[in-house]
């Protein structure tokens, strides 16, 4: 297997203040790793890394083989796709706009755009015909993170990335939203990272952990591997699941 | 009301609007780049700002006093009128700029950058839009205000319908008064019911 994406002792500060810390971590090809952590944890910021957003104050992060420092920033944007939270579709763009800006950008032809968006649109279980048309402000909060999966996914990007996308949605669309990706990673097998504070969504998702604390690693382990660990971090996040025991 | 009148009316009116909509024209094109500047640099915001918020001050009468005898934009006549209109409707239609960019969700403008949009795709594709609404209430605000603002363009020799409301001023003569004031009224209805219609029909959905 090859990284995909390969952070080489990347370190980020700002002002005296070192958010992230030496950071060594490769992702393969296929892979979904989780970045768990606190909030400050340094875990959004070794995501902005990746696509450029964020350059490491030291170290170095591979895309590809390739320093982000050396690649062309708009190709680097466009071979990645990117969901946050806020998810940040254009309020003045329709759904089928949204999703189908990046192979608009690309200069594929409106037909192209369309099949593709329909397409797409399919995947994340939005039907074309009764949303494309439609504003984001018209779709619900869960409708929407759809669209945003949708549009990250719209120009085949080799890597996802991940912001705490189901963060703000309830529980009940939340499971919802994480069988999707499962089923999405199924069929696409795209190489994900993917940010979290939510130990359960962590281990549901990931097929690696990376735990991050104040800035630095602390530990990668598979999810089966990291129900044993026995890190203070680890243990302070695994307490999470034990809420059967406090409702008795 | 005799033909001479009427006739006088017209032409008048002609020129009042010809007054709005250069200096308009030219208004927007100098501050709504330079909305667009100070929302990117907050440096140059106070010197900016500070300047059209002064020349928003200046009672108008003495504005376009003081520009008589500045050399290449002053004088007497429909330049001097035009430079003083200009300055006085930088304020809002500047102001307004920079609010309406500032305003883009945060969200929006990094999820632009990370689809790999250049800076001046946002900016055409994304800022603009969204900032539309907000900018064209600033042009509305800045075009009834240059409306009867530009009366007292024939103070300094600039024409238009403030020369009837003089000339009834100096002769005591309210029918002259009006045949300027009603006109400019009306405009300025016109223009505000006209750029709220723009503004409402761009900015839907």
């Amino acid at each position: 297997m090859s990284a995909v994406v390969e952070f080489r002792a990347a370190s980020y500060r700002i002002g005296a203040r070192e958010i992230l810390k030496n950071l060594t971590l490769s992702v393969e090809a296929g892979e979904t790793l989780v970045l768990l952590g606190r909030s400050g944890s340094g875990k959004t910021t070794a995501l902005k890394m990746v696509n450029g957003l964020l350059f490491p104050s030291a170290g170095e992060v591979l895309v590809d083989g390739t320093p982000t420092t050396a690649w062309e920033p708009v190709r680097l944007k466009r071979r990645i796709g990117y969901v946050i939270q806020e998810i940040g579709l254009f309020p003045h763009y329709t759904v089928a706009e949204n999703v189908g800006l990046v192979p608009h950008l690309e200069n594929w032809d409106a037909a192209r755009i369309c099949g593709r968006v329909d397409e797409l649109l399919r995947q994340v279980g939005l039907d074309p015909q009764q949303f494309g048309a439609r504003y984001p402000a018209q779709l619900s909060g869960g409708q929407r993170q759809r669209v945003g999966v949708a549009r990250a996914l719209a120009a085949d990007p080799s890597v996802l990335l991940f912001d705490e996308p189901f963060g703000a949605v309830d529980p009940v669309t939340r499971l919802d939203l994480q069988k999707q990706f499962l089923a999405l990673r199924r069929d696409l097998g795209k190489t994900a990272i993917f940010v979290t504070h939510d130990v359960r969504e962590a281990l549901m998702l990931a097929t690696r952990i990376a735990l991050l604390r104040d800035g630095a690693l602390d530990l990668v382990a598979a999810p089966r591997q990291f129900l044993d660990a026995i890190g203070d971090e680890a243990r302070a996040f695994l307490e999470c699941l034990d809420w059967k025991a406090d409702a008795k | 009301m005799n033909s001479g009148l009427a006739s006088e009316i017209v032409q008048l009116t002609i020129e009042h609007l010809t007054l709005v909509l250069v200096s308009m024209a030219i208004a927007i094109a100098l501050a709504v780049p330079a909305g667009i500047l100070i929302a990117r640099r907050a440096a140059w915001r106070p010197w900016l700002l500070g300047f059209a918020n002064v020349m928003q001050t200046i009672p108008s009468l003495a504005l376009f006093g003081f520009l008589i005898p500045v050399p290449l934009i002053g004088g007497i006549g429909k330049r001097t009128a035009i430079v003083a209109l200009v300055l006085y409707a930088l304020l809002p239609i500047l102001r307004n700029t920079m609010v309406g960019i500032l305003g883009v969700d945060a969200a929006v403008r990094e999820s632009a950058v990370a689809m790999g949009m250049t800076a001046r795709q946002i900016l055409w594709r994304v800022e603009l839009p969204l900032a539309a609404r907000t900018i064209l209430a600033g042009i509305r605000v800045a075009a009834v205000t240059t409306i009867g603002t530009a009366t007292i363009a024939a103070a300094i020799g600039g024409g238009g319908l403030g020369v009837f409301i003089f000339r009834g001023i100096a002769s005591v003569d309210s029918t002259q008064i009006l045949a300027g004031a009603v006109p400019a009224a009306c405009i300025a209805l016109a223009a505000d019911a006209g750029l709220g219609w723009v503004e409402r029909r761009w900015t839907a959905g």
